[in-house]
């Protein structure tokens, strides 16, 4: 086990290593002059030149990206030219506040989304299959930004139930102190109920609008992998030797239905941290997204490197998580690889 | 003779599914809007009334207008064209480009293969949403280089799926026959292999067509891309965001119902297709 985890992260290193240079590649080309932009509209050319001596931007592209990958194993992704804050810092301080709604939108998703795509499997051509159908195909349709709007303007103005959508909290409390850097995690660790609440109004609508768009992919998986699975030969073999239908459906039949459900969850993943950005926007959410797009508007190239780079190591983390996930899931993976 | 059965096909396939017709029409019904649309829509797209500012949805304006008083269902008639362009477009250079790549890698085999297989790799282990905007960052603000990102996240689906269709016949017997009777690598390639890869891409790009439309307008959305105040969905909806909270619904909604509506019918076509090229893959 330990040995098959060792030889799946060295199997990822390569792919690391092409993300690190297409990340430094990417922002290298981003347009404007980030030392005239440093320097600022008072700046002389002399400054300019000094700032472009400072930030490595007059070596050549190999001997930058030497720089950059000395740097990064130090752990450092640069300054934000913006607010003159380590982007490493910056993120440390945002990215909680993305990964908490990412996945609670996973998880709420997947909770509605498994059991829906099982009974429209258990009763195909039912109410529950119309309702799944009806779900996987609108839930495909639905552009974030728009489904986030919506439920602004129907919980917000209209009923008046949800909170303002401006941040992760109501700007009169006071944020707990961080343990974890998840609000309602902290909260609760400190026992702040009322903080809890508050935090988690927040979180609904954002939380809601994610996981809606990615209901639909699990849903349908489901559904379709579970479908193969109970009309298989096994399934019959075990309803034929009198187990119970719940050990049947559980135990015989998602156990194998699952592993495609597993490789939808990590395409899954990819979308919900693409659309993290767009609900930053949307519900002016203090996340690394927002921070990405507030840099990419004054081709502050650390911010974005930096942002692109920990998008993609989160979602090789999460493949990595994903493939020893199979493992436990199906033990016949473990035999092949 | 192929026609006859196609067709038949078709219209069973329809006839099984009376969406994928609902589907077609809708389809066609976004085309004739985003050939005709600037033509018939009732205001120009940038005309502005300051006295008519913000007004709801009524006769003379069927989506109200927005905060320049410019009338919105004429603005939303207009973008369909800029929409629509760019998913077509981002798809058929996929579909070109990952077509002719993945045909290369899985013909050939070997060092090619290997070194086109691990761009793709490199490529999705980015969230592609995420690497969209890097691209359009990099490369600059503009109508095309929009399209060019939604390409590039897209052309490991056709790599792959052109690879293993050619993979699998390379050793058939028909391409014994046709290697025999002289014919270079290329030919074999162009008019026996890569025809043969087509149904299965053309699948592809139907489950594609949707994805590219929310990128695109997701990208114009957060401030990539296209630019204001030039109408586009995405900025349609960006433009309506800053008013749903004040409770002027229309200047977001119905950019964004029409954009859904457009995305609902290429995954309800898309669906339709795969029935009618792939039947083994109905779910």
């Amino acid at each position: 086990m330990i040995a098959l985890i060792a030889r799946r992260v060295l199997g990822a290193l390569p792919n690391l290593f092409g993300i690190v240079v297409i990340t430094f590649l990417l922002t290298r080309a981003l347009p404007g002059d980030p030392a005239a932009f440093y320097a600022g509209p008072a700046g002389t050319q002399a400054a300019v030149e000094e700032v472009r001596e400072k930030l490595g931007l007059n070596r050549s592209m190999p001997e930058q990206f030497v720089i950059y990958l000395n740097d990064l194993v130090h752990g450092d992704l640069g300054q934000a030219l913006s607010t003159g804050q380590p982007v490493s810092q910056e993120l440390k301080t945002r990215l909680p506040a993305s990964l908490e709604l990412v996945f609670l939108a996973l998880t709420l998703a997947m909770v509605v989304a498994i059991p829906l795509g099982v009974a429209a499997a258990r009763h195909p051509n039912s109410w529950i299959d119309h309702l799944c159908r009806l779900v996987t195909t609108a839930g495909v349709s639905l552009p974030t930004f728009f489904t986030g709007l919506l439920l602004t303007y129907v919980f917000y103005f209209l009923l008046g139930w949800a909170p303002s959508p401006i941040g992760r909290l109501d700007p009169y409390l006071t944020p707990p102190e961080a343990i974890t850097g998840l609000y309602t995690v902290d909260s609760l660790l400190h026992g702040n109920v009322r903080l809890f609440l508050a935090c988690g109004a927040q979180l609904t609508l954002p939380v809601l609008t994610l996981a809606m768009f990615v209901l639909a992919p699990l849903a349908r998986m489901t559904r379709g992998s579970m479908l193969a699975v109970l009309s298989a030969d096994f399934v019959r073999t075990a309803r034929a030797s009198g187990l119970s239908s719940t050990t049947v459906l559980v135990r015989y039949a998602l156990r194998n239905a699952l592993l495609p459900v597993v490789t939808t969850i990590g395409m899954v993943f990819s979308f919900l941290l693409g659309m993290s950005v767009i609900v930053d926007k949307v519900f002016a959410w203090p996340g690394v997204g927002s921070f990405a797009l507030d840099a990419l508007v004054a081709s502050d190239y650390a911010p974005v490197q930096g942002f692109v780079l920990t998008m993609a190591l989160l979602y090789t983390l999460l493949n990595l998580v994903i493939d020893l996930l199979y493992v436990v899931i199906d033990p016949r993976v473990r035999l092949t690889t | 003779m192929t026609e006859m059965t196609l067709w038949g096909h078709a219209r069973a396939t329809a006839s099984d599914n009376p969406f994928t017709l609902l589907a077609v029409f809708m389809f066609a019904g976004f085309l004739v809007i985003a050939v005709i649309g600037p033509s018939i829509a009732p205001y120009g797209p940038l005309a502005s009334n300051a006295s008519q500012a913000l007004t709801g949805p009524s006769a003379q304006h069927w989506f109200g207008t927005d905060s320049l008083g410019r009338d919105i269902f004429s603005r939303v008639l207009v973008a369909t064209r800029i929409d629509f362009s760019i998913a077509l477009s981002a798809v058929g250079f996929s579909f070109i480009v990952g077509g002719f790549l993945g045909a290369v890698a899985g013909f050939w085999g070997g060092r090619i293969e290997r070194i086109i297989m691990r761009l793709c790799d490199m490529v999705m282990s980015f969230p592609l949403f995420v690497l969209a905007m890097g691209i359009v960052a990099a490369l600059g603000n503009s109508v095309f280089n929009i399209i060019l990102a939604t390409a590039i996240v897209n052309l490991p689906f056709y790599i792959r799926v052109a690879c293993t269709e050619v993979n699998v016949r390379r050793e058939a017997g028909f391409i014994e026959a046709a290697r025999l009777s002289g014919n270079s690598d290329w030919r074999i390639l162009f008019h026996h292999l890569i025809p043969n890869a087509l149904p299965p891409m053309m699948v592809q790009v139907s489950l594609n067509m949707g994805w590219a439309i929310l990128n695109a307008a997701g990208l114009s959305f957060i401030g990539l891309g296209v630019s204001p105040p030039e109408a586009e969905w995405g900025i349609l909806v960006a433009e309506g965001a800053t008013y749903i909270i004040s409770g002027e619904w229309w200047v977001a909604l119905f950019p964004g119902a029409v954009l859904m509506l457009a995305v609902f019918t290429f995954n309800l076509l898309g669906d339709g297709l795969r029935d009618l090229i792939d039947p083994r893959r109905r779910t």
